[in-house]
């Protein structure tokens, strides 16, 4: 089972997951028309990879963009979550003996003490968005069922992974139960909402263009997001 | 039940249809007539997919129902932060929802999609800037106008405004002899006063062709008039022409599409005609957004640019004040407090932001121009935008909306307001009315005329 899981399966997952990312982002690009968008993309292009790229940069950094400015309570929790959900599965030094065994390379590792911090910062901040869906008023209208459940097929991988590692039960299970969460998590990359982990770079800079041709750039104003 | 007399699918290309549409008082008939208009379920699900491309999609998509936009809509703030005033939750229960049934919707559906569309949303696009992903509601909501617009769900006045555009390629019935009858009496009235004023109509290969809105020769003949002194003044080879000088697109708030097309390729042939070195059009935000920034693509044009560099009004003031062409008297400048209306139409859709500040600094004597809060791409909508000033059955909340520009207004302490918009500046002139607030409003025209340096014999003083 295991080694079906982590051997086979696993790259079937990782061809399904990344590709179909990858068929995304064509997807939104080839998918843009000039004239309904009402923004001449080529025509001015320099203009507006300049809009893209300011757009993308003000909004990765916390204090980039005004709106993150405005809610810093928001803000942290939003960037402990996805540093946490990127970063762990990533570096964490069990993955990266994976890699090693079956590519024969491997990334940087953190400490284990850093992995656990970040895995539970991944846990509190999910409890944190699903509280902050709850109690405020213009959250909870906007929230249905399908974005508490992508809560949980985002975080189950944590949850799964945090028990094995303090060998909590029956450790075989729990490992089990933590590649299966993973890789149902990577399959629902593409296909769901979750594909906003690349769609969200196709959308800022398209707005970016936007505002960075037609909305003010070609009149030499930034524009400060 | 079949479509109305009045209230249907077709737009009104007659002048007939036009005036029963007119006769109908307030548009009882009309919306009575809406009750029963079916929905061509098929038809709008075929131009969802026709229309609806990657952008639009993937912003439904991907909307993260994190809320963020919430506070960033002032219809959110003024309205006591109802959740139904969320930007996202606006667009999803409204156009997500069309989308989601694959256009199977019923007409009670439309009719309340109808309201959210002109009366919850100003398309002032202000959402856009503080949603994570990215996600317009402004551009958005100008999409679904767009679908109600195909299915015969549209205010009354605005499927008149539309037609208007249609049969006059005016927003008011004012024909080509009117407006060239409205120059040649404009010419003569202020010639007294300035000797050798012209109002040169269709003259080729001037300086300057300027546009304007059809309200200005219908109802305010004296902008034009002074729109002639200050180019007059400012020694300029100017003209304008006698088809196509009608910039304003009362269509683009109806969403009717065809027929902005149809307005901006008219402007543009004025353009092609009479070869002026540049365009500039009136102090009017929406005029300029539909004929400058958005009437490129309607009209298909590649580069996404009018035929000839076209400016906006503030921008060809600056310019003639930087250039010493019109000269302020320092003693006339404004002393007192005085603020400054940015409009969403030309400030967060084409970043004409300093430029309006330059204009303050020549004539507001320094320390009396203070900013309203927030300002430039970050400020308001007047509350008048998208066509909410002009429809009747959505006046009570088109005067809450006023509220936001009122406290902001208020909070400056500023008595005067300067508002180069001609929808702010009648949203402001609505809100005095309204509230009564104690404050002058102006556009940019009238104050600078009175504050002129004057070449000596250039103006017989009466
Ligand atoms: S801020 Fe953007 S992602 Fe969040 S709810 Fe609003 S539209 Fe959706
Ligand atoms: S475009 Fe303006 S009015 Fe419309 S939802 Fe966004 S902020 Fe509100
Ligand atoms: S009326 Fe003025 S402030 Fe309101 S949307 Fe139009 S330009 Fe913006």
């Amino acid at each position: 089972m295991y080694e079906l899981l982590t051997g086979p399966l696993l790259w079937l997952v990782f061809a399904i997951s990344f590709g179909g990312l990858l068929v995304r982002v064509v997807l939104y690009f080839k998918g843009l028309s000039q004239q309904l968008d009402r923004v001449a993309y080529k025509a001015h292009l320099s203009y507006g990879l300049k809009g893209a790229f300011n757009s993308i940069i003000s909004w990765l950094n916390p204090v980039g963009a005004r709106a993150w400015r405005k809610k810093p309570g928001y803000t942290f929790i939003f960037f402990a979550f996805h540093i946490g959900l990127l970063a762990t599965p990533i570096f964490l030094a069990a993955h990266n003996i994976m890699l090693q065994e079956n590519l024969g390379f491997s990334l940087p590792q953190m400490p284990a003490f850093f992995a656990d911090l970040l895995s539970w910062t991944v846990i509190v901040a999910c409890v944190a968005i699903i509280l902050r869906r709850i109690a405020l008023p213009e959250v909870r209208i906007l929230t249905t069922a399908y974005d508490y459940l992508l809560l949980v097929i985002t975080v189950a991988p944590f949850v799964t992974g945090l028990i094995a590692r303090y060998q909590m039960g029956d450790y075989q299970f729990w490992l089990l139960a933590h590649i299966i969460t993973g890789e149902i998590w990577l399959l629902c990359l593409p296909f769901t909402k979750l594909s906003h982990c690349v769609l969200f770079f196709c959308s800022r800079a398209q707005l970016g263009m936007d505002y960075g041709i037609k909305r003010g750039g070609l009149k030499g104003s930034t524009f400060s997001w | 039940m079949p479509q109305g007399e009045l209230c249907n699918r077709q737009p009104i290309v007659t002048d007939e249809q036009l005036k029963l549409t007119l006769s109908d008082k307030s548009g009882k008939k009309y919306y009575a007539e809406m009750l029963e208009l079916d929905v061509d379920t098929n038809a709008l699900w075929a131009t969802i997919q026709k229309t609806m491309k990657a952008r639009l999609k993937t912003w439904l998509e991907i909307c993260a129902h994190c809320g963020m936009c919430a506070d960033s809509c002032f219809l959110y703030q003024v309205n006591d932060c109802v959740p139904e005033q969320v930007p996202s939750y606006k667009i999803q229960s409204t156009l997500g929802h069309i989308v989601k049934k694959k256009g199977q919707v019923d007409n009670e559906f439309m009719r309340h999609c109808m309201k959210v569309a002109w009366s919850q949303c100003t398309c002032c696009n202000r959402c856009g800037m503080y949603c994570p992903h990215g996600i317009d509601m402004g551009v958005m909501f100008s999409y679904l106008r767009g679908l109600l617009y195909s299915q015969g769900f549209v205010p009354w006045e605005l499927k008149i405004g539309s037609g208007m555009h249609r049969v006059y390629r005016a927003q008011m019935d004012v024909t080509t002899e009117d407006w060239v009858e409205t120059c040649e009496w404009m010419a003569e009235e202020t010639e007294e006063e300035w000797p050798g004023l012209t109002i040169p109509v269709d003259k080729q290969d001037a300086e300057i062709m300027y546009t304007c809105n059809a309200r200005e020769p219908k109802h305010y003949p004296e902008d034009l008039a002074e729109a002639a002194v200050l180019f007059h003044v400012a020694g300029t080879n100017w003209t304008v022409p006698s088809e196509g000088w009608e910039q304003t697109s009362l269509s683009m708030f109806a969403g009717d599409w065809e027929c902005c097309k149809d307005n901006v390729n008219h402007v543009y042939d004025a353009i092609e005609r009479l070869n002026p070195a540049r365009v500039t059009g009136t102090e009017c935000g929406h005029a300029h957004r539909a004929t400058v920034i958005e009437g490129p693509y309607w009209a298909g044009r590649e580069d996404g640019l009018p035929p000839k560099p076209y400016i906006h009004y503030v921008e060809w003031l600056a310019e003639a004040l930087r250039e010493g062409k019109l000269k302020i008297d320092p003693a006339k400048r404004i002393k007192e407090p005085v603020t400054l209306q940015d409009s969403c139409n030309y400030v967060r859709n084409q970043g004409l932001k300093d430029v309006t500040r330059e204009i303050i600094s020549y004539i507001v004597e320094p320390g009396y121009f203070v900013e309203m809060a927030p300002n430039k791409e970050h400020n308001y909508c007047c509350g008048g935008g998208g066509g909410f000033n002009g429809i009747g059955m959505y006046r009570e909340q088109r005067n809450v909306a006023l509220r936001k520009k009122m406290d902001q207004i208020l909070d400056t302490g500023c008595k005067l307001v300067i508002a180069p918009c001609h929808n702010c500046w009648d949203a402001i002139r609505d809100l005095e009315e309204e509230y009564e607030i104690g404050i002058r409003w102006s556009f940019l025209k009238p104050l600078i005329i009175g504050m002129l340096d004057i070449p000596e014999g250039m103006r017989v003083e009466w």
